[in-house]
Order: C-alpha cells, then structure tokens, then sequence
C-alpha cells in the first residue's frame, strides 16, 4: 500500500515535468528529432517530391564516389576547415588576451571586434564583394599603386575564390570566439599569476604554463564549434562567390542545396548531408578523445 | 618623458655615489644601482609594451570597422564616385537621394514588417516554451531527465542541414511552404534556447527553490514567481540571440519564401543587389538599412551578447 503511494507521488511528480517540457517538446520532436530519423531513411530512396517514391537501395551511396562536384565540395570543405579553424583560434585568443587587461576602452574594442558576428551576412557579403572586387575595388587600386601589377582577381578567379571567403569568415567570427575565450580568461584564479609574479616568470611562462593550461576546456570547446560551424558554411559561399567560378568554392552544404532545391533529387541530396553528418560525428569524438587525453596529462 | 629624467637621475646618483668610493658602501650601492635601473628599465619597457598594444589593438579595429565605413560612405555617393581611388572616405556631396531611391525600387519596407513579424513571434515562442522545458531539465527530477536532455544536446551538434530536406518535405506534405508558418515552426523550438536557459537555472540555489516548495508553492508557482523573475538577463541573451538569428537567417527564407510578399530583409537584399548589380552606391545604401536595426539593439544591449555567450560557452 505504502510503496504503491510513493510511486503514485513519483508519477505526479513525473507528469508535472513532463507538463513543462510538453510544450517544447511537441515542436522538437515534430520539427527537428523526426526529421532527423527521416533522413537516414531518405538515403535509401529516390524521390523528386512529385514523382512516386522508390526504393534506391545503396545506389546513393555507390554515386557519391562518381560525383566529381562531391569530391570537390568535400576538398572545398575540409580546405576551408583547415585554414579556417586554427586562424580563427589564434587570433581569437590573442584578442582575448589583449583586451583581458585593463586598458582603457576594452569595452569599445571588444564591442568594435564583436560587431561583424551579428552584422548581417549579405551586408557585409556585399561589401566584401565591392572593397575586393578584381578591377575597381580599393584593395586592388591600392595594390596596384604600390606596384603590384597583377593583384588577385578575388573571387573572380579559382584559386583566390575559397581564401577570400575563409578571410572575410574569419574576420567576420573573430570577435564570438574572443568573447568565449574573454570568458574562459576570466574564470581563470587571480592567484595562479600572483604566485607566478613571486616566482619572477617571465609573460611568455606565464602565458604557456598557466593561461594555455587552463583555457584548455574554453580551447576544446571552441574547437568542437568552429569545426562544426566551418562544416556547415553556406550562407557566406552562397552570395559571395555561389560556389564559383565554376565549381572552385564548392563546399558541401552547397552542393545539397543544389542537389535538393536545384535537381529535385532530395534521396541523394539526404546521403550527402549523411556523410556532412558523419564527418562531423568523427571529428566530434575524435575532439572528446583528445579532451580526455589533455584532462589526464593535466592531473 | 619622465622616465628619461628618471633614468639621468638614477645614473647621476650612482656616478656620485661610485666617485666617493666609500669603501663600506661600495658594494651596497653597486648594487642599489642596479636595482634602481632595472626599475628604470623596467618602466620603459612597460610604456613601450603599452605603445605597442595600442597601436596593435587600433590597427586591427580600424580592419574591422573600415568595411563599414566605406559601406556607409559608398551609399552617399553617386555611383560613378563609388570605386573613385584614393579611397574619398567623406563624400564631398553626400547624396541621401540613395536612400529615397531604394525604398522605391524595392518594397523594403515590406521585408523590414516580415522580418519583424517574424523575429517577434519566434523569439516569443522561443522564450515561452524554453524557459518552461529548462526548469524542468534544471530544478524537477523525473524519469528519463538526461536521456531527454541528452537528446537535445545531440541536435545542437548535428547541422540543420543534415535535416533540411525531410522537414521541407514535410512542411510541403502540410501545405506550408511559401508561408511565415512554415519557418515560426521549424525555428520556434530550439534546443539552444533550452539549453541556455537550463544553463541559467541550474545556477540558481536549490534552496530558494525547496524553501518555496515547504511553503506550499507548486512548480508552476515556484517558476513564475521565483524562477522567472531571477532569470530576467537569460531571458535577455535568449532573446537577442533569437532575434538576431532570425534577422540575419538567410538558408530559411531563401528555401521557404518564394513569393516577394513574404520575403525577409536579407533575401530581399539579396533579391536587390541581383537586380542592380552595378549600383554599388545603392547596394551599399540597402545594406546600411539593413543594418540599422541589428547596430541598434547591439549597441544597447552588448551586455547580454557577452554574458549568453559566456552562459553557454563555458558551463557547457
């Protein structure tokens, strides 16, 4: 009798919280965790949205290895990682630094560094465009008139349309991961740089024996963000450059959105966004290991 | 320049003193030498580290407000002056004909009421509903917490992209594309916004909240009361955070809204500078307009930018 109370208590207590969470609830489930399941299933069929559905089996998967555009939106991709991430977290972090000190008009520096993270994307897309345009923008003109002959077409040309992206990016997201690492900076105890000071480091000791050390979460996370974010960079490709010249900026989640929105095919067009999903998955993991890794060497 | 007089000093005073040869103190003043001029030293390089740092801090601002200023000088110029080299940075004739001229070529303020409209009402939801999920995840104890939880954090990490295809899909099923309800409903329950308020609360003392209940509050009145009014600056970050996402979200309109009437701010900016490619004065002009909203709202509530982004980033 007695423990058929208690659970009868528990239950209300249950479906008070559940009571909270319902609301929510109702919209991820519908509109986020089912759509996710749904898209495993997507890869193993065809489907242009008017057309009857069919069954593809693994022939996604086997067309994915005759995409030429898949194999270079995926070098694209990992290319505008690569350079993207550990640019980002250098700078990043030596802003941080700089404007973790008490200097006067930290606050306008930090607001100045932050301000193109929430700026509109096609605003500053538009200026981009404009200040490095191949013939008249002020960067070429002025390379010119300091003898350059022949300054880089920008994103008009094939090799210079991806690192053009990957500055404006980087210039663009600067200031988020210096605010993340500002915080981290500050969680960091007082009184490790005093005894530091007593025993007479020097600013680079003190530099790479406590603050690296300890900005080792704040780094991680940054890390596992930036990678992803990076993997699903669209918006900056798709009005700067639009993948071009040709296929040159290419990057993964272009590629889907033509695939899907362009050629109706939204079974492959699902198994890429399936490998886009993968990748990242790996990277992830890989990322927590390596966490653990530093955890210990720590201790 | 008083640490050269100070250096003088110090070497004069060692001078004087070293001339004596005051034999008991020779060896104490070499040494108080020394330390005097490593204190010198030491100033100066101090002042020049400053001197650096400044100027290093103040060149790579001007990189990133530069681009913004050239923005909003090209949009007061005439178009043929816009590329003009060197770089005019204060037009001589500021020509705020531009931004007559962009309302009438473009129903921007159709897009600015739809951008609005929907900023509004997602961020609303977003508010309601996550702070409502997050007491639950943070204060109550029920079965199946964390695998719920744990559910919510996985679909942070997963790109919307992976998912795109089967909601659009779905949202065709329902009839929904090309209308504002198709993207209240996809971007109105983020599991972001549960996760920063949960953050928040589970920074509020559990006492508060058991001292409510032995009062006889119920949950319901316990986050009303308590919870919500201590979680006001959460509330805050959330709610500029979602606002400025739906503000700046592109890959949403662009995929649902096809029809001009619905269009946001940032496709119909997009939708402008395709039509005049080669108005740069009035590309600028469009863009600054579309960025007036976001420099207000950043430049009066940085605070909560700054304190979300801490929220999030590091108890995470």
């Amino acid at each position: 009798m007695k423990g058929f109370q208690v659970d009868k208590r528990r239950l209300k207590q249950d479906l008070i919280a559940y009571s909270f969470i319902l609301p929510n609830f109702i919209g991820f489930a519908v509109f986020t965790l089912f759509p996710m399941l749904f898209s495993m299933i997507l890869t193993f069929l065809n489907w242009d949205g008017a057309n009857p559905i069919t069954f593809a089996g693994l022939n996604n998967f086997k067309r994915l290895f005759t995409d030429e555009t898949f194999r270079i939106a995926l070098f694209n991709t990992f290319y505008y990682t690569l350079t993207t991430v550990p640019v980002t977290v250098v700078c990043s972090l030596g802003l941080a630094v700089l404007l973790n000190k008490p200097i006067a008009g930290r606050n306008i520096f930090r607001g100045i560094f932050f301000f193109p993270h929430v700026a509109s994307l096609v605003a500053i897309a538009a200026v981009w465009n404009a200040i490095f345009h191949p013939t008249m923008g002020p960067v070429n003109q002025l390379l010119q008139s300091w003898g350059i002959a022949n300054p880089p077409k920008w994103s008009a040309s094939t090799t210079w349309a991806l690192p053009t992206v990957i500055m404006a990016s980087i210039w663009k997201s600067i200031g988020y991961y210096m605010i993340i690492y500002l915080a981290g900076l500050q969680g960091i105890p007082r009184d490790l740089y005093e005894v530091a000071k007593i025993d007479g480091a020097n600013a680079w000791t003190v530099f790479t024996k406590i603050t690296l050390p300890m900005l080792r979460p704040t780094t991680f996370f940054i890390l596992v963000i930036l990678t992803i974010n990076c993997f699903k960079v669209f918006d900056l490709i798709y009005v700067m450059t639009g993948g071009g010249p040709g296929r040159a900026s290419t990057v993964l989640v272009l590629h889907i959105y033509n695939v899907a929105f362009k050629e109706y095919r939204f079974g492959y067009s699902s198994t890429i966004a399936l490998v886009l999903f993968v990748i990242v998955l790996i990277i992830t993991v890989f990322q927590f290991k390596l966490e653990k890794k530093w955890v210990t060497y720590m201790q | 320049m008083g640490y050269l007089y100070a250096v003088k000093y110090y070497r004069k005073q060692c001078f004087t003193l070293w001339q004596k040869r005051e034999v008991v103190y020779s060896k104490l003043s070499r040494g108080l030498c020394k330390e005097m001029r490593i204190k010198a030293s030491e100033k100066l390089h101090r002042q020049i580290k400053t001197i650096i740092m400044y100027i290093l801090l103040i060149a790579l601002s001007a990189s990133m407000v530069l681009p913004f200023f050239w923005m909003l000088s090209a949009s007061l110029k005439l178009n043929k002056d816009v590329f003009k080299f060197p770089v005019e940075w204060i037009p001589k004739e500021l020509v705020w004909e531009n931004y007559r001229l962009i309302w009438e070529k473009v129903p921007f303020l159709t897009f600015y009421l739809n951008t609005i409209k929907l900023s509004v009402i997602i961020t609303l939801i977003q508010l309601l509903t996550s702070s409502f999920a997050a007491y639950a995840f943070a204060k109550l104890d029920f079965r199946g917490r964390d695998t719920l939880f744990l559910a919510y954090i996985g679909t942070i990490a997963i790109p919307w992209q992976v998912y795109m295809i089967p909601q659009f899909i779905m949202m065709r099923k329902l009839g929904l594309v090309d209308t504002h309800l198709a993207i209240i409903l996809l971007q109105s329950f983020s599991a972001f916004g549960v996760f920063l308020m949960r953050q928040f609360y589970m920074s509020i003392p559990n006492e508060i909240i058991q001292a409510a209940r032995i009062d006889g509050l119920s949950e319901y009145g316990i986050y009303r009361k308590i919870v919500l009014p201590l979680s006001k600056p959460a509330l805050a970050s959330l709610t500029i955070f979602t606002f400025v996402f739906v503000w700046n979200d592109f890959m949403g309109p662009l995929i649902y809204f096809n029809s001009e009437r619905l269009k946001t701010i940032q496709l119909g900016l997009r939708m402008f500078i395709a039509q005049y490619s080669v108005d740069y004065n009035l590309i600028m002009a469009g863009s600054v307009v579309s960025l007036i909203p976001v420099i207000i709202i950043f430049i009066l509530l940085q605070r909560f930018f700054v304190e979300g982004i801490a929220t999030t980033g590091i108890k995470g």
